[in-house]
């Protein structure tokens, strides 16, 4: 411990001697880290798994309905349903629990007088959707299968939309129109906008600014003509308006299966192939059954979600650090070089190797916590204003936490103390009878 | 010059470690500074591409209908509502439409030049408006003639209505018939009802400006189609330079007419506010691989001038016994800049292979193109001039060395 003591107060008399290279040193460390870090927040919330803790047990089936092996191709079926098929799989309900899910934008009027009607965003899915995806729920609960059934005008709504038309109040049992139709409340949950959206990869494209406002029943949302928000079809479907893309073979429902067994995912996966078999002998169908059944985490690789311009700038990032790193060694092996000396008088003095190892390596990890501390700062800075350059959607997904903190400075010591080893083997390495004589 | 190089190569031998760095960063920093510039050129040309509309005079309002509306009453509301924009003082015309311009919505139809082909020729950003619309986007119509009044169709939500006749962009019909032929001839779009190309506008720019419909770029057609579905846009053109009032001034005109509305702020704008969200991320890469670039370069001069003021300290007595012997300043001068000329043409030597290296992996993994060997030449220069750069300060301290230092012991 004394002998730490003195290796802190030889580095902090030896990084005074020369501040000039010094400061170069520790700001290369922190510029380097800090760069590193600030894109790998975003980087971390872009790619980082929504639902770790289910993730593995949540499933996306997709079916090539329209053959498309021929049209796009790299023979990925498309990432939406129709109608007809997520009807199918509904009905078969061949997992533990199970979701056909689409988008919805209706108009709603607030029940307080005097306010302007909203649009807002949501999406019609089925009772299951809220214990498979673990919604947190302020007031009330999700609606039952019973409900589903009947098509009951029933709502979950945002905390937001919450605030905004109930005050803030348990708004359970109340009446909210939505679209020119009254829907009661039956649940309130707590701020849900998970990134990627991943119950709607299709219509967002894998990131959202606000979490859905409100959820009402698939059934109840195609009885009242809830529309759409994306759809992509092969062809015009043959008859208009919503009935008619409900028997289209345009794609426009996602549904994601929860199934908690390998023997489940097995069965789940022999059905789809006897589904399609079965479409194709109704002549719906062409070719070999060519379905995909991925969990969560593969279904967003596949669909290439995470944005490359944040892989390319982490990568771009981290070969910042590495010149960063290469300037350290050629400094630190300049500043202990030129100690030359000293060193050989402390080992004609009867200091060993380990004793030179360690006061230089004590050097480095000193520049390395000055240059974590700079590196700090510039993450602190870096992290609020990468919003001006990346995309907003996905900036606003980075955030400075505890881990990202810590990681910035053991980053910065662990590289420092990595660049000083050369150069302290360098150091290690002088003779003491030769600096001697030839000084 | 040449008669210095021995000596050089000699000397560098004694400190290879430093020479090797200084190498290792000049490479990596030309690897990464070409790369990035590259990243930044693509980008910048990207978000330069014009749109071939009146850019500094339109803005959209994104409108959407309250309440359930039958189609019949949405179409009556929008007639009314066009009425009322075009007689505003500071509107010049006004149009409904599906889309705009860099909306990054993507309604686009596949298109076939004849009906009964498998694999579709290409795919086309779909705008439907009235007859105001060529007028309105302030787009050149250089073949065949507009939509005139009685050809626009209603179209009511989710309704299959395909025009008998259609105008499309220039890129589109030279797609279609790469002869020229295309006036007057049908194209299919996800349909077996032809609709007759009556008229092409010089250039008219997609939705959807993202990678994917690169290979589509300017390849967009319009439909004389109003649409009575839940919500539509209306483009606006001021008269020139009336662009902030026009803003003003329509939505209290379109309120006039019913309040039965909700316009989506994060949707239309100006057109400026509709071209700096589009190219967001392109403009923020741009400036993000700029900062990069900056602080490597700053890194790697400040490098080579902190190993090179070493070396001149740890030679000062070498200086100083060449100094005696005859040799004049600008020898000194001239013996730092050589040796860190040397060190640096090792370094892009490296540089370039890395360079080349690093772009094909991106190629295959980002969808990026080939880095054309004039950005590997700029950096190649940029490098050069900052090693000498760097190198400058340290070597004229060198060259100020006396020959007295000769002398010394130390």
């Amino acid at each position: 411990m004394e002998l730490f003591a003195y290796y802190l107060e030889l580095a902090f008399r030896s990084l005074k001697r020369s501040p000039g290279l010094t400061a170069l040193m520790v700001l290369a460390v922190g510029f380097g880290v800090s760069a590193c870090m600030t894109t790998w927040s975003v980087f971390r919330a872009a790619s980082g798994d929504p639902i770790p803790w289910k993730s593995s047990q949540l499933f996306v089936p997709q079916m090539d309905i329209w053959s498309s092996s021929a049209r796009s191709g790299d023979g990925e079926p498309p990432d939406a349903l129709t109608y007809t098929d997520a009807l199918a799989l509904m009905r078969d309900h061949r997992a533990l629990r199970q979701s056909a899910i689409y988008e919805i934008a209706p108009a709603v009027f607030p029940a307080r007088a005097g306010q302007h009607p909203l649009t807002l965003g949501g999406y019609a899915v089925y009772a299951e959707f809220f214990p498979m995806l673990d919604l947190p729920f302020l007031y009330g609960q999700g609606w039952s299968a019973a409900e589903d059934a009947a098509a009951a005008p029933v709502v979950v709504i945002s905390r937001a939309l919450n605030d905004k038309a109930f005050g803030g109040a348990n708004s359970v049992g109340r009446s909210l129109d939505i679209a020119g139709h009254d829907y009661r409340v039956v649940g309130v949950i707590d701020d849900w906008n998970p990134q990627p959206a991943y119950y709607d990869v299709f219509g967002t494209g894998g990131y959202t600014r606000e979490g859905p406002a409100l959820f009402v029943p698939f059934t109840r949302a195609i009885a009242g003509d809830l529309e759409n928000g994306r759809t992509a079809c092969d062809a015009e479907p043959s008859s208009p308006g919503f009935a008619g893309l409900q028997r289209s073979e345009c794609v426009w429902i996602t549904f994601l299966a929860e199934l908690d067994t390998p023997a489940r995912v097995r069965a789940y996966r022999q059905y789809l192939d006897d589904y399609a078999a079965m479409q194709r002998r109704a002549g719906r169908f062409l070719g070999a059954p060519n379905n995909r059944l991925r969990d969560l985490p593969a279904f967003l690789a596949a669909e290439q979600v995470v944005p490359g311009d944040t892989r390319v700038s982490f990568l771009v990032a981290v070969g910042l650090l590495v010149v960063c790193l290469f300037n350290t060694v050629g400094l630190l092996l300049a500043k202990f070089l030129r100690r030359s000396g000293e060193i050989g008088v402390r080992r004609a003095l009867g200091a060993g190797r380990g004793a030179i190892y360690a006061q230089f390596l004590t050097e480095a990890a000193i520049v390395g916590l000055a240059g974590g501390a700079l590196g700090l700062l510039l993450t602190g800075l870096g992290v609020l204003g990468i919003g001006a350059v990346l995309q907003p959607r996905l900036a606003a997904l980075a955030t400075l936490d505890v881990r990202l903190l810590v990681t910035t400075v053991v980053v910065a010591v662990l590289c420092t103390v990595l660049a000083g080893l050369y150069p302290s083997f360098r150091a290690a390495r002088v003779q003491p009878a030769w600096q001697l004589k030839s000084d | 010059m040449s008669m210095q190089i021995k000596p050089i190569l000699a000397a560098l031998r004694q400190h290879k470690a430093g020479t090797v760095l200084i190498a290792l960063q000049i490479a990596l920093t030309l690897a990464i500074v070409c790369n990035a510039l590259f990243i930044i050129r693509q980008r910048v040309a990207h978000l330069s591409e014009p749109t071939g509309i009146d850019e500094a005079n339109l803005l959209v309002v994104a409108n959407q209908w309250a309440g359930h509306w039958s189609p019949a009453q949405v179409d009556a509301q929008i007639l009314a509502d066009l009425a009322a924009l075009r007689q505003l003082p500071s509107v010049r015309d006004a149009s409904p439409s599906d889309g705009y311009p860099l909306s990054g919505g993507n309604w686009d139809n596949f298109v076939m030049r004849t009906p009964e082909q498998l694999k579709p020729t290409t795919d086309a950003s779909v705008y439907m408006g009235d007859e105001h619309m060529l007028d309105t986007l302030g787009v050149k119509l250089i073949a065949g003639r507009n939509f005139n009044a009685s050809e626009i169709m209603q179209m009511a939500s989710r309704q299959v209505v395909i025009p008998p006749v259609v105008i499309v962009t220039k890129a589109l019909a030279d797609h279609v018939y790469p002869d020229g032929s295309a006036l007057g001839k049908p194209i299919y779009s996800m349909t077996t009802t032809p609709s007759v190309i009556i008229g092409i506008v010089e250039r008219l720019q997609r939705q959807n400006v993202s990678n994917w419909s690169k290979p589509y770029a300017y390849e967009s057609l319009l439909w004389p189609i109003r649409e009575d579905t839940d919500g539509l846009y209306y483009i606006v053109r001021s008269k020139p330079g009336q662009l902030a009032d026009a803003m003003r001034e329509v939505p209290k005109a379109l309120y006039a007419q019913s309040r039965m509305r909700v316009f989506d702020p994060k949707n239309g704008g100006s057109f400026a506010q509709i071209r700096q969200r589009a190219y967001d991320s392109d403009r923020g890469m741009a400036i993000l691989m700029g900062i990069i670039s900056v602080v490597l370069l700053a890194i790697t001069a400040a490098g080579i001038v902190g190993l090179t003021s070493f070396w001149v300290g740890q030679r000062r007595k070498q200086i100083g016994v060449r100094r005696a012997l005859g040799a004049t300043r600008s020898d000194i001068l001239h013996y730092f800049l050589t040796e860190n000329l040397l060190i640096s043409v090792g370094g892009v030597l490296a540089g370039t292979v890395l360079a080349v290296g690093i772009n094909l992996w991106m190629v295959t993994r980002f969808e990026m193109s080939r880095l054309s060997m004039g950005y590997v030449g700029a950096g190649v220069i940029v490098l050069l001039l900052l090693g000498q750069g760097a190198v400058l300060g340290p070597a004229l301290r060198a060259s100020r060395v006396s020959p007295v230092e000769a002398t010394r012991s130390t």
